[in-house]
């Protein structure tokens, strides 16, 4: 295997709707200051910088080339990488990679998103095949509304709970300084939020923020010698799927096999996880929707099939419960898209650091699992220790 | 690089416009046809290929997150696959960095365009700075003019110098079976097409073009095992310049020689001219062969012309560029720099016909991407004697 990839800096944007008072690159000026900072390191530091960004969301074409003063990037190697949803945690990837080639130490990773700047919606229902689906299906919303259909159908779980989950990540994310949407709720709240379709309700979606997060990476000579303790990226795994409707994809929610398990199944069994609600501290994962919480957790193998919906009765994902589920209110509390995956994998940094502040988990936390979810099914997961 | 990484094999599909297939068809053609000439499969347990990185671009596509065109047929089903959303040199690139890394031992690299199906002027446009740019209706064609014409002025360029260009891959393409337009073609031909932006005429552009090119990248080990002609990875360089053309000399096309440092001093090549046998080059106009030549220091700056009306850079010339017909001879854009490592790994293959550069061993590879060639990617390519 190649080099040891240790997480030695992060800095991430406030994420909100709009930001008026600052263009693109501006944006991510900041994120990469705030990394840079917090790695006591400068721009000339840095070998290689990996960005990600979806650009037809963005309406810019080859958005990287835009910001180069702002990312550092003049005269650097570096490329972009665009996976959809998954962006950022491919870019997180990419990085890896990078590191572990043994050609550079250092590299800067940025995700981002401005969703103010265009209609992300409007760009988000040409996400589909063309020909066949792009008429029938659109946009994240239905995805999720099966999703959380099919499940209430072969498991006990009620609306009741989906609600219980929204509310739990608004408590994480108010204890978020960064969070986009601090909100304070209660299960009746989000019952009477507006159908969108359902049972998926307004506020069981992720916002649109625009934000930015940057992250860098560095091989294990220069993270002995990083100014805060580094984080370590174990072991990670990437997984796609087919999607269109018309060429035998998943016209069912939950498809007969699904990518999160056979990426989780790799992963784990390569690691020597074999109990991963013991032997996972802390959880970031990609969930868009509350609804998509459940799922999720059983795919993962958190927990049994059908059993997610208790344990969110039990509120055993809370920060102060024993398998803590996003910490810092998750995806469902702040979508700057192309910086989601990012963010995830820095949140669990910094869980296993012990500087997640307010948000900090109860719980002794020295492994995480961060995770990025997108273009319908696909997965990108990282196994994160203390330890190298 | 303490580690080697080796091309097994490499396929495209024959360029052109192809408003009978679809996308997705498009980039399965190129990946079905590497598969048939390796004899590989994708498989889990190592005997095959373990993961795929795709190059397409979601405005090219008209489709967000465009590998989704390339996940059934590309091999990502269930299966690890990532997209690089530059041009397609900057995919092998990364799939070279995936293998040092060891996470993978053997990728497939596809990329894919169907230009014909959109208006590239209108998405090249959406890739000039939004707020006072854009709207002055620019596109990379008219960007490039003003360059062409900067470049040509400084060093007193001749416009038939740059037609020499088009008549030479065009020219060369004659003998390439994917080659979208190859034609003889003379100086007036080239001066009495069409202008589209002056100085740059319809026979300077390259022509609109689809279709996909896929290639096949292993360890040391695998490539040994997978193939009697291995071509090795020797070094690998890519570099940003700034984004505003007002903001840069276009005559010094700084990003490349960075990129070409970073290369050439990974694979210690000291004197390009001298230890390269060929380049394939992006040249999506003209003149921009000349100014790149120079940008991989195959001469000196402001001697491109010069370069080409001595006649070095044919096929039987002392460093030939473009010996498949290069991008004038129509390959789509994001496909360009992942077809060029092809090229340049049949002509090392020797399997390159009558455009075959005799007794090659080296080459260069370069990608670029973005206004006036804001970013570029150079890759050095050997095989052994």
């Amino acid at each position: 295997m190649g080099e040891r990839v240790g997480i030695i800096g992060m800095g991430q944007t406030e994420h909100r709707f709009i930001r008026p008072d600052i263009n693109h690159e501006e944006m991510i000026n900041d994120a990469v200051r705030l990394a840079l900072e917090d790695a006591d390191l400068t721009i000339k530091d840095i070998d290689t910088v990996i960005i990600d960004n979806m650009d037809l969301f963005e309406g810019h074409y080859l958005a990287d080339g835009m910001v180069v003063d702002g990312a550092g990037m003049y005269m650097k190697p570096g490329l972009k990488m665009n996976t959809g949803g998954t962006s950022g945690g491919t870019a997180v990837a990419t990085g890896w990679h990078h590191v572990a080639s043994g050609i550079f130490e250092t590299v800067l990773v940025i995700g981002w998103q401005k969703q103010d700047a265009s209609p992300s919606i409007a760009a988000l229902a040409t996400a589909r095949e063309p020909l066949y689906d792009r008429g029938i299906a659109a946009g994240a919303v239905g995805i999720f509304a099966s999703m959380g259909l099919s499940y209430m159908q072969e498991t006990g779980c009620r609306e009741e709970h989906a609600a219980l989950a929204r509310v739990i990540m608004a408590d994480n994310a108010r204890r978020n300084p960064y969070a986009h949407l601090k909100l304070d709720l209660t299960v009746e709240d989000v019952l009477k939020s507006r159908v969108l379709v359902w049972p998926v309700r307004l506020l069981h979606m992720s916002p649109t923020s625009c934000g930015a997060c940057a992250m860098i990476l560095s091989n294990e000579k220069r993270a002995r010698k990083a100014a805060r303790p580094p984080v370590w990226i174990r072991d990670l795994e990437t997984v796609h799927r087919e999607v269109s409707v018309f060429r035998g994809g998943c016209v069912e929610p939950q498809p007969a096999i699904s990518a999160i398990e056979v990426a989780a199944s790799k992963l784990y069994k390569r690691n020597g996880i074999t109990r991963p609600a013991r032997d996972i501290d802390v959880w970031e994962l990609y969930t868009p929707s509350s609804w998509a919480l459940f799922p999720w957790m059983e795919l993962f193998s958190i927990c049994d099939k059908g059993e997610a919906w208790r344990l969110v009765e039990k509120e055993a994902i809370r920060i102060e419960g024993e398998i803590p589920i996003e910490p810092s209110g998750g995806v469902v509390s702040t979508n700057p898209i192309g910086a989601s995956g990012v963010i995830r994998v820095a949140e669990t940094a910094l869980q296993l650091r012990g500087e997640a502040g307010e948000r900090q988990v109860t719980k002794k936390a020295e492994t995480g699992i961060a995770t990025a979810w997108g273009a319908g099914s696909w997965i990108v997961m990282f196994y994160l220790s203390k330890h190298s | 690089m303490a580690r080697r990484v080796g091309i097994i094999g490499a396929a495209q599909t024959k360029y052109g416009r192809k408003p009978e297939m679809h996308l997705q068809d498009v980039a399965f053609e190129a990946v079905q046809k590497v598969l048939q000439k390796t004899g590989l499969k994708f498989t889990e347990d190592g005997s095959g290929i373990d993961a795929t990185i795709s190059c397409s671009q979601d405005h090219w596509d008209g489709w967000t997150i465009s590998s989704k065109n390339v996940v059934n047929g590309g091999g990502g089903h269930l299966r690890p696959e990532e997209k690089v959303a530059e041009d397609g040199a900057y995919a092998l690139y990364y799939a070279a960095l995936c293998i040092l890394g060891g996470h993978y031992d053997c990728i497939l690299v596809v990329a894919h365009t169907k230009e014909s199906q959109v208006d590239g002027r209108l998405i090249e446009n959406s890739g000039l700075e939004p707020l006072y740019t854009r709207m002055l209706g620019l596109d990379f064609t008219s960007c490039a003019a003003l360059q062409a014409k900067q470049y040509m002025h400084t060093y007193g360029i001749s416009h038939e110098q740059c037609a020499r260009v088009v008549i030479k891959n065009r020219g060369n393409a004659m003998h390439n079976p994917c080659a979208q337009a190859p034609e003889i073609l003379t100086v007036d031909n080239v001066l009495g097409s069409p202008v589209l932006s002056e100085p740059i005429r319809l026979l300077d552009a390259k022509p609109t073009s689809d279709g996909a090119c896929a290639l096949i990248i292993g360890t040391e080990e695998k490539a040994k095992k997978w193939t009697d002609k291995p071509v090795w990875i020797e070094g690998l360089g890519c570099s940003y310049d700034r984004h505003y053309p007002g903001y840069r000399d276009l005559t010094d096309p700084l990003s490349l020689k960075e990129a070409a440092r970073q290369a050439y001093g990974m694979a210690g090549i000291s004197n390009p001219r001298g230890e390269i046998d060929l380049v394939e080059l992006s040249e999506y106009y003209s003149f921009q062969e000349l100014l790149w030549s120079e940008g991989l220091g195959l001469c000196e700056p402001g001697q491109g012309g010069r370069l080409i009306e001595s006649g070095a850079t044919q096929i039987g010339g002392e460093i030939p560029i473009n010996p498949s017909g290069g991008l004038l001879s129509g390959i789509p854009v994001n496909v360009a720099g992942l077809n060029r490592a092809a090229e340049a790994a049949i002509q090392l293959k020797g399997e390159a016909g009558g455009r075959q550069v005799d007794g090659a061993r080296t080459a260069v590879i370069h990608g670029a991407g973005g206004v006036c060639g804001q970013m570029h990617c150079v890759i050095s390519v050997r095989r052994e004697p």
